[in-house]
Formats: C-alpha cells, structure tokens, sequence
C-alpha cells in the first residue's frame, strides 16, 4: 500500500435492533482438515465488518457459507434473529445477502446490464433499457459512474467490481461481502472501494471485507474479527477500534493473526547499495526493448543489473510486468531491441538456451504454467529438464537418478510433501512454490526473474522466500524482482524500477526517501 | 518422510493398505465389466434369450473353438494399432475422431501399390514397403488437422471430425477412379497374391499382423511412460501453458503426435490389407476407431489394460456373429455390450473419485 | 447450359430439402448444447433414438402427428442419459458422447431387429401443405412451398431460437452457462438444471432430425439410417458458433452437395457421389486453412460445473 488512507469519522450503529446476520458456533470440516471452526460472530447493519486472516484462515468457506455456496456441518445462522440455512446462492440473495468474489462473478461475454439481469423470469424479454436507468440511479447513489451497456470483458477488474456492487444494490442487498475484494486493485482502485464501503455503511447496510492487509482492516473497518487456522481468535469491537490509534489498533491486531510473533521485528534493513560494484560488466542489459504481441505493449525498457544485485520492478499489476519477464524469458518475440547477458545476445535464443545460458525465472502463475498439477512432484521438479542426463539416458527415464533429485531438493529446500510421487497440484501454496524455487535456483543460476514471488502465500513461506532472493544475489546472481507489494521491494532491492503502461517511468535507488518517490513514479506525478 | 520404527500395527495396517489398494483396483476394473454382463444378460432375458446360452455361444466361439480364436486374434492385429493410434493422441490430450479416414486412407495406398509391386521384388520387402507406405499416407492424412491446431489454434475435434467424412469419401473415389482393377467388374482395387500377405503364425490362420499390433501398443506404452519424448508429449497434454514455459515446442510436438497417430491409424489399414483381405473394396468402412475410442477409455489410457480389452471385443464381435446365427440376437448387441460398458466404467470412475474425495 | 433443365433444379432443390433438414435440426440442436457448455457427441445417437422411436410409433398408430413427437421422445430419452452422466454426475462429455453414439446405434437396429425382424415396412408419403401463391412459383414452389409441416418448422427454428438466444432471459441463462457457470450459479440459479434444460432440447430438436429422416424422408426405418448426419451436426454448431442463421447456411451449402450428386444423375451426368458429397468438407476445411483463426466457443465447454470448484 502506498499512504495509509485517511481514518473515517465512525457511525453510530444502534445496538438494540437484532444483528442482520448472527453465526453460532458455525462448523465446516474439510477432509483432513476443520475450515472453520465453531465461530460466533455477529454482523450488524451500519458496520463495515472486517474479516482478516491468513491464507488459510478459513476466510473463503466462511464467505462460502454466507453466500449459499456451502453448508455449515455444526452451528447455527440465524438471519435476524431467527434462524433460517441459507441453503443455496439463491436463498442467500432472497435474504439480501450479495457476495463480491475476488474473481469477477459476471459473464464476460454479456454486458453489465445483461449480467444485471440474469436470474429473472425466463421466457420474457431482458428489459435493457429499464434496467440500464436503475442501474445508472443505484450507481449514482453510491457515486459509482458506469456504462450498462458495455462488454463485460472490456472493462478493467476495479469497473467489474463497481458494476458487482451496483447489482447487489439493485438487488436490494441488505448484506454485501467483499470477497478479497482490494486484492487485485491499483491503490488507487482500492482506496475508492474502501470510500464506497464507508459510503454503503453509512446508507445503513451491513459490510463484511474480508481481507489479509492490515492496513485496509483498520482504514475501514468498524469492527474486526480476526481468524487463524479455522478459529476465531479475537478481534476489536467499534469502541476498541475507534478509540484506538491505527499504529496502536495495528498491533493489537498483529498479536492475534500471529499469536504475538511480530513480524515487525524481523525486518531486515534494506541491502548495502554501494556492496554492488558497477565497474564491471553486467550481467544482464536489457536495450531498448519493444514488444507488441501483449495486451500491454512494451516500449523502450532499458535497464542493466549486476551480478550481486536485485533489480525491483514495482508498479501497479497489469502494466506489463508479466510480458517482461515473459520477453526475458523468451516466451514471448520481442519486436525489438535487445537482450545482452554477460555480454552476449539472447534475444534470438530459444526458452532451453537461455536457461541454458544460466537465465532463471520464477513464474507467479504457479498452477496455470509453472507446473502441471496432475503430474508427481517429482517429474514437475524436472519439467525443464526433460529429457537431460543423468535424468534420462538416451531418452529412457532413469527413475533412480529423478528420485534422487527429488529426495535431495526436498531436503534442500524444506518441502514437505506426503512422498516424492505425489501429485503437485494436492500440495498446498507454499510448497509448491518451494517445487519452484529448487527448479529454478539449482545448478548454474547466473540471472533470475521472480515474478510476484510472495504472491498468496503465507507468511512463514513469505518469509523463507524472501531469504531465498536474498541469497541467491547474495551468490552473485543478478535478481529481478517484480513485485506489487513495496515493502518487499523496499527491503529486498538494491535498485527500484517503476513501471506504467509498458514503460519504464524512472529507477529509484534504495535509499531514504525512496518510498516517497516510487510512491510518487507510481502515481503519475514525476514524469 | 521420517521412517520409524516399524510397529507391528503400522505393519499389519500397511497390509491393510495394500489389500484396500488392490481390491480398489479391482472393483474400479473389473467391477464394471461384471456390471456391464450383468446388464447385458438382463436385456437378453428381455429379449427372451437365455444370457448363459447366448454369452455361451460368444465364448465358445470366440475363445474356445479353433477357428473363432484364430478369426479374434487374427482381428485383434489391427484393432491394437488403432488403440495405440488413440493413446498417443489421447494421452498428449488431442482428441483424434478421425481414426476411420487414417486407416482408409492408409489401407488404400497401400492396396493400391503392393499388388504392383510383388511380383518384382522379395515378399518382406513388399510387405515393408507397403507398411511404410500406408503409415505415410495415414499421417498426410492427419497432418491437416495438426498444423490448424498447432499453428491456428483450431479446435481439432471439428477438424478431425470433417477430415474423417473427407477421407471415407476420398477413399471410395481413389478406389473407383484411379485404383480400380481393370481386370474384374466390381469396383475394387487390385488384389494381393496370398502368398505375398503376412505370414500366418505357427501354421495357423492368424495372421502375423496381430504381432505388429502387440510390438506397436508396448512400444508406444513405454514411449508414453518411460521416454523424455513421451513425458514432454504428456506436459503438452497436461498442461499447454507449461508445456510453453518449460521450453517446450508446443507446435512441433502437436504436429508430432497428430503423425504417430495419424501413422499408426493409417498402418492399421496396410496391416488389415497385408494380413486379411488383400484388397479394398468400393465403400469398405470398417469402422474400428469410433469402436476402440470407447476401449481406450475402459483401459485409461494403459497400453496393456487395452490389449485385454481389444481382445474382449473381439471375441464379443467374432462370437457374436455366430450367436446371432443360433439364437437369433443380431450382432448389433455387441454395440450395446460396449456402450453399457463404457457407462459402467464411467460411473465407477465417478464414485472413486467421490470416494477419494471424501477422505481416507 | 442444358444442365439447368427444370427437373434438374428441381431434383436439386428437393434434395437439397430431404438432406439439408436433418443437418439443421441436427446442427440446431447441438448448438444449444454447446451454447450452455456442453459439447454433445452423442447427437449421431440421439438422432438414430428419433428416427426409431418415431418411425415405430407412426407405424403403430398410423399417425404422422404422434410418430413425430415419438421422435421427439425418441431424441430425448437417449439425451436424458447425458443429462444424468454428464450433466449431473460430470462424467467425461466425449466418452460419454460416443457411448450413446454405440449404444443407440446397437439399440435401434436390435430394436428393430425384434420388431420387424428382416421387414422393412414403409409408411405412407406425408402430406403436405400447400402455402397459397407461393407454391405457384415456377421451379421452387413445388420443391420449397408444397412441403411436409416439418420442414416449414425446421426453417421457422431458426429465427425463434435467435430470438430465444438473444431477446429473452432464457438466452442469456444459456450463454452464461457455456461462458461463466460460476456467475450463473452465484446470481441464484441453478447451473445444472439450464444445462439439463438445454441438453434436453438439444435431444427434442436432434430426435426431431431422425423423425424427419424416417418418417418424412425415407418411410421407413433402416438400422444406422443415419449415416453420420449427428456428427456433421457438431460440425455445423461448432462452425456456426452459436449463430442460428450460419447453422441455416451451413445446412443447405452441405445438404445442396449432398443431393447435387442424385440431381445431376437425373440430368444424366455421371459423377461418382462421393466426389460431390466431399465438397462441402473440402471447403470448409480449406476455409479453415486460409482464414484460420481461432474458433471461439463457450470458454466452459466440455467442463462439468461443480460448485465451488475454480
């Protein structure tokens, strides 16, 4: 997050009129695991109520719940006052109860009104125009501006979730659940949403955010109920919370997520700047780098690391950090410029060569391209490798020398699996990334993208990561770390590079001072 | 991982285990076919057939009597190309409905140039000549609906599915126009001289293309399963996306297993010319792919699993010829068996992995 | 040119009538079910269910009208298997689609093999209905306005199910389904019961086709009559991607190819049927090579939906 955001004056919620939604004792086990574990909570009307937790906390099934999508195992839901299941998502519209998923939940390929009027009576006609002008009134009312008639698929993921929180006040929603909902906003994005929570509960409805930023928590929240492993833990009531400092309300907070192991002490002072030395050659130069085939275009990208270094890539996602690393990488053409590593071009060279060459890149798309989730985890250890002695020879598997690899990077690299055949996609987040991390950091590493490496993951793995980068510059690799949260690239980066809208907009050294100017790059106002 | 010391309980529990695991693995195979029987006979009795005696026809002829087993086994060569053809492509996740027009297209070509070129030359030669060929002309075949998905992106089902009504048709014309056989009225190409077919094996009547059918379908098991080449055909398959970031070349790889599979479909046809009938005949469609598609599934992709179930089939459809003469049941039933079958192993398929779902 | 000659166009015309219908019906039908996600390969079963059931009931009754909705029942009862396999239980579409492909094709002609033993008994010709003026028309009057009621409904599909598509809620039901099963689900409805809606219409309109087939087309019912009509229906939907009118197009350019074949026998030009029948492949199919780009269909076909799983 860039600046905390200015606190709210808080409302005054009456306490006499039953809660909207009241849980008691509410039980959902998974296989293996207790989701949830008999949670009492209650949600009044007139409060932005955060949810915050870890990955894992059990924040998702709870949502889940309220939304109609799962059913409590144990424990009452009593909807006010009187208790009633909500036993599908449409019985939970029926009570007012309208969930904004982290995921866009409206159809791509309609237009916001269509999507607006899905779900009503079959054989008549779709009321365009009619439900357009309430759409615009419901928007206005909560000073949202957008288009009805515009495709789904053409709007940013900040307009998908404004339209998402004008069709729940179109439908009446007496209960909105912000899923999420600021995980994949600009700031700016996500700043406005928290205005529009305090506006919604201002109007007298009830908000549930949920959330893992604590930051958010505190700037819009009135109350705050924190869980951990499936169970409530604690949490602030509106007077805790109001009558608290945010740094105060922060640490308190703090202290219940994790159980009081601050993680404020650990932090590491940012790396030495002058322990870089930039007499000698770089190990990767990046010349005036253009590419065209990706939604956002890049154009002229310069930059140079050095052996030893880490080069953060801050920037608000989605403008075209991910058609760089993938450029880098060389999974993409680039259309021109070039790309020098230890002095030769690799532009021209295919994805093996350049891993050949040393090149390494941690992907941020776990599932979707760093491994293939029905394979054991010790073959997608391999994915890049196939094929290369003493893996395979000639060509024929050699399962002793696979497994062996496999026995010694879980060693390495702490991952803990049920055994080395185990299919990746059964692991969780963090040990995947560990798969990952062994793949791509062993051997030769000379240079290394890590994309988003923290990304979803809790904070013992964000943690153990974040060593990870820090040795591998450490070893005289040079680092590329694009990333969105700026702490991160704050205490890891020797160098901070901005990008926006497929360009480069400025290179910030890590000194004081330096949150200021990226803040200030990020936001347009140096240029 | 940590290994402890092994407590007699943990033993007895491992046991446990490995007895749940195997009884899994049986109900999940076998447990299908016996429910499929089980349905099958219910219809016959439907039918007023006495299920013991028609399935006793079946197995007696199919399976017990000299010539019905020769007739299966002899069958099976082809069919067992056909099911490797569906397991490279399957297991590298492209969806080839167009095995039928490979193979015709194959058996084809291949009729057309061995019966010319037998009498110049040594009998293996001609016959390796003649499988090579119809394996060239079966991947041709296929190489159309490759390229569209591996350099266009379009979806192969339509593709191969349209290339299947274009090569049934293509190949009746090449038989009527241009390889007909001037020397006889019905409409069919020129006949290769039974002694320069396949060897029939061990001086019976099968013929030795059940041999090619077995060495390809172990072949292209272990292909799939041991080699660096398998393995990155299956990460295509898995999961394109990372198929792309681990350096793979997706469209070459695509091409490639359209040719292995278009190939194997096509030598099916020279086999089937080379072992069995020695000519094509105008309109001859077969139709053994749409037949092993279902095989394939029932064995889950394993190239052994499919050799007892191409062997299943075609005792079911050699035996049921005769039993239609007895009891009266046309041979169609056989449909009927595999389909029933097919759905029983889909259903037990969907309860394993409820069951798994659900813990242990 | 002498080939033009009028009973050369209207040979042609007729033709064109008898073996494009099938393929509308055909290729309407799987177009619905791809539309809410559900990639059919079992239609070449569900047509040969309606060209049974159909013809059967039309020979027991002696009724047109009842062996038409026989071959509705027909359609849908062969598409009520896919229902519960792939809809509800969320089995593997394709497996499932060629399983009812061999089971009806096994069925049928096992069907018809106890009814009938070897007969094949013919159903008299349909009546037809004359439409005012326009049947005048030289040349096509007789061969496009003189026609089986079927056929009049086959034609008029085309624009009702544009309109269902894209002026009611149904429609967008339908698009949401193939395109974002979750968002469907989240805004209260149920996914499984639009696709069973859909895949069950799909059934009613495929059946439709084989009832056209046997009962208007030939009269009579010869096992594996169809002769793979289903699966050039799936060609059609999927080339038409969820527009009606293409489905229409697509109809007559394969149904014209298909009978040019006859027609120009009749004019007494000897071309071999196949070459003709491959025309409308090869087109396609070098359509496909030219402009090739990426045929865009439902982002949720062929996956079952189960809630909660991303």
């Amino acid at each position: 997050m860039l600046d905390a955001q200015a606190r709210h004056t808080p409302n005054q919620p009456t306490t006499d009129v039953p809660p909207v939604i009241t849980l008691e004792g509410v039980t959902k086990r998974y296989p293996g695991i207790i989701a949830n574990d008999s949670i009492d909570m209650e949600i009044r009307a007139g409060e932005v109520h955060v949810l915050l937790g870890e990955n894992g906390a059990g924040k998702s099934t709870l949502v889940s719940m309220l939304s109609g999508l799962q059913q409590p195992d144990d424990g009452h839901i009593l909807i006010d006052g009187i208790e009633q299941a909500i036993s599908s998502p449409a019985t939970a519209l029926d009570i007012g109860i309208s969930t904004v998923f982290q995921h866009s939940m409206l159809v791509p390929s309609l237009t916001l009104v269509e999507n607006a009027t899905l779900g009503r009576t079959w054989w008549r006609k779709p009321d365009r125009d009619g439900t357009a002008k309430e759409m615009n009134a419901a928007a206005q009312r909560i000073g949202v501006t957008l288009d009805p008639m515009s495709v789904t698929e053409d709007l940013s993921l900040g307009e998908r979730q404004q339209a998402e929180i004008t069709r729940a006040l179109m439908r009446g929603a007496r209960l909105l659940i912000l899923d999420e909902a600021t995980a994949m906003l600009t700031p700016n994005d996500a700043a406005r949403l928290g205005e529009l929570m305090r506006r919604l509960a201002a109007e007298g409805m009830a908000v549930v955010f949920i959330t893992h930023k604590l930051n958010e928590a505190v700037a819009y929240g009135d109350r705050i109920t924190v869980l951990r492993l499936g169970k409530k833990v604690g949490g602030l009531t509106p007077d805790a919370l109001h009558g608290l400092a945010p740094e105060d309300a922060t640490a308190q907070v703090v202290r219940l997520m994790f159980d009081a192991q601050d993680t404020g002490d650990e932090k590491t002072s940012p790396p030495q700047i002058d322990t870089i030395d930039r007499t000698v050659k770089p190990r990767l130069e990046v010349l005036a780098l253009y590419d065209e085939s990706g939604r956002v275009p890049l154009s002229n990208i310069e930059f140079k690391v050095w052996p030893g270094e880490v080069f953060g890539i801050a920037g608000i996602d989605g403008n075209g950090q991910k058609q760089l690393a993938k450029t880098l990488a060389g999974q993409t053409k680039i259309s021109d410029g070039r790309i020098v590593m230890d002095g030769d071009f690799i532009d021209q060279k295919s994805i093996g060569q350049r891993r050949a060459c040393g090149l390494r890149y941690v992907t941020d798309d776990r599932m979707g391209e760093g491994t293939v989730g029905t394979f054991p985890m010790s073959i997608n250890l391999l994915l890049k490798e196939i094929g290369k002695v003493p893996y395979w020879q000639r060509g024929l598997e050699n399962t002793a020398a696979i497994k062996e690899n496999a026995m010694t990077k879980v060693k390495d690299f702490d991952i803990r699996t049920p055994s080395i055949d185990t299919p990746i996609a059964k692991l969780s987040g963090g040990n995947i990334q560990k798969v990952l991390l062994a793949r791509e950091l062993s051997d030769d590493v000379r240079a290394v993208i890590f994309e988003k490496p923290t990304y979803g993951l809790d904070l013992a793995n964000i943690a153990a990561t974040q060593t990870r980068i820090r040795e591998t510059a450490q070893n005289g690799a040079a680092v590329l770390l694009i990333s969105t949260e700026l702490d991160e690239l704050l205490s890891l980066s020797h160098r901070i590079a901005v990008m926006d809208q497929g360009r480069i907009v400025g290179i910030v050294e890590n000194t004081n001072g330096a949150r200021h100017k990226i803040g200030a790059l990020m936001s347009g106002a140096e240029k | 991982m940590n290994t402890g010391t092994m407590t007699e309980a943990k033993v007895t529990k491992d046991i446990q285990q490995k007895f749940k695991a195997l009884s899994r693995v049986f109900m999940m195979s076998l447990g299908p076919v016996v429910a499929a029987f089980i349905l099958s006979g219910m219809i016959l009795m439907l039918l007023k057939v006495n299920p013991f005696s028609y399935y006793g026809y079946v197995f007696g002829r199919g399976l017990m009597s000299p010539t019905g087993v020769q007739a299966t086994l002899t069958r099976m060569g082809p069919l067992l190309l056909i099911a490797a053809a569906l397991i490279v492509a399957f297991r590298a996740g492209i969806w080839n409905l167009g095995g039928d027009a490979q193979f015709l297209i194959g058996a084809v070509f291949c009729a057309a140039i061995t019966p010319l070129l037998a009498p110049h030359m040594p009998v293996w030669c001609g016959l390796l000549i003649g499988m090579v060929v119809s394996a060239a002309f079966g991947a041709i075949w296929a190489l159309v609906p490759a390229f569209l998905r591996a350099y266009q992106g379009v979806n192969e089902i339509i593709t191969t599915l349209m290339m299947n009504f274009l090569g049934i048709s293509f190949a009746s014309v090449l038989v009527k126009l241009a390889f007909l056989d001037p020397s006889t009225t019905v409409p069919q190409t020129r006949t290769l001289p039974v002694d320069a077919r396949l060897p029939s094996l061990f001086g019976t009547t099968i013929s030795s293309g059940l041999i090619v059918g077995l060495v390809a379908i172990i072949l292209v098991h272990y292909m799939m399963t041991r080699t660096a080449f398998g393995l990155r055909l299956r990460v295509v398959g898995g999961n394109a996306s990372a198929a792309i970031h681990a350096g793979l070349s997706v469209p070459l790889l695509t091409v490639a297993v359209f040719a292995i599979s278009g190939g194997l479909a096509g030598l099916s046809g020279g086999v089937a010319i080379l072992g069995q009938y020695g000519n094509v005949r105008a309109d001859w469609n077969p139709g053994y792919s749409l037949a092993v598609v279902p095989l394939v599934f029932l064995a889950r992709f394993n190239g052994f699993a499919s050799i007892g179930f191409v062997g299943l089939f075609s005792v079911l459809s050699i035996g049921a010829e005769s039993a239609a003469r007895r009891t009266g049941v046309p041979n169609y039933f056989t449909l009927v068996t595999v389909a029933i079958l097919l759905v029983m192993l889909a259903i037990s398929e969907y309860y394993g992995a409820k069951r798994q779902k659900a813990g242990a | 040119m002498t080939l033009f000659t009028d009973t050369f166009l209207i040979a042609l015309i007729a033709g064109i009538v008898a073996a494009g219908v099938p393929l509308l019906f055909a290729g309407l039908g799987e177009q619905l079910s791809e539309k809410a996600g559900v990639l059919n390969v079992g239609i070449e079963g569900m047509m040969l269910g309606g060209a049974y059931l159909g013809f059967y009931v039309a020979w027991a009754t002696e009724s047109v009208g009842l062996g038409i909705l026989g071959g509705i029942m027909g359609g849908m009862l062969v598409s009520s298997m896919m229902v519960i396999f792939c809809v509800r239980m969320g089995l593997n579409q394709i497996v499932i689609g060629i399983a009812l492909t061999l089971g009806a094709e096994g069925a049928t002609a096992l069907l018809h093999h106890v009814k009938f033993s070897r007969l094949y008994p013919r159903l008299p010709d349909v009546t037809t209905w004359r439409i005012p003026f326009l049947a005048d028309i030289p040349i096509i009057g007789s061969a496009l306005f003189d026609r089986e009621p079927l056929v009049y409904l086959a034609i008029a599909l085309v624009p009702i199910l544009f309109y269902i598509y894209h002026r009611t809620h149904f429609g967008l039901a339908l698009q949401a389904a193939g395109d974002k099963p979750a968002a469907l689900d989240s805004a209260g409805q149920n996914v499984l019961a639009i696709r069973s809606y859909a895949v069950l219409g799909c059934g009613a309109l495929v059946g439709l086709g084989g009832a056209f087939m046997s009962i208007v087309g030939a009269g009579v019912f010869v096992p594996f009559m169809t002769h793979g009509n289903g699966f050039m229906g799936i060609v059609l939907a999927m080339l038409a991607r969820g527009r009606p009118l293409w489905v229409l197009f697509g109809a007559v350019l394969f149904g014209t190819c298909l009978s040019a074949a006859t027609a120009l026998q009749v004019a007494g030009v000897d071309i071999p049927t196949d070459i003709v029948q491959m025309l409308p492949f090869a087109a396609v199919m070098l359509v496909l090579l030219i402009a090739g780009r990426n045929a865009k269909l439902p982002a949720a076909l062929g996956a079952s939906y189960v809630r909660g799983e991303r």
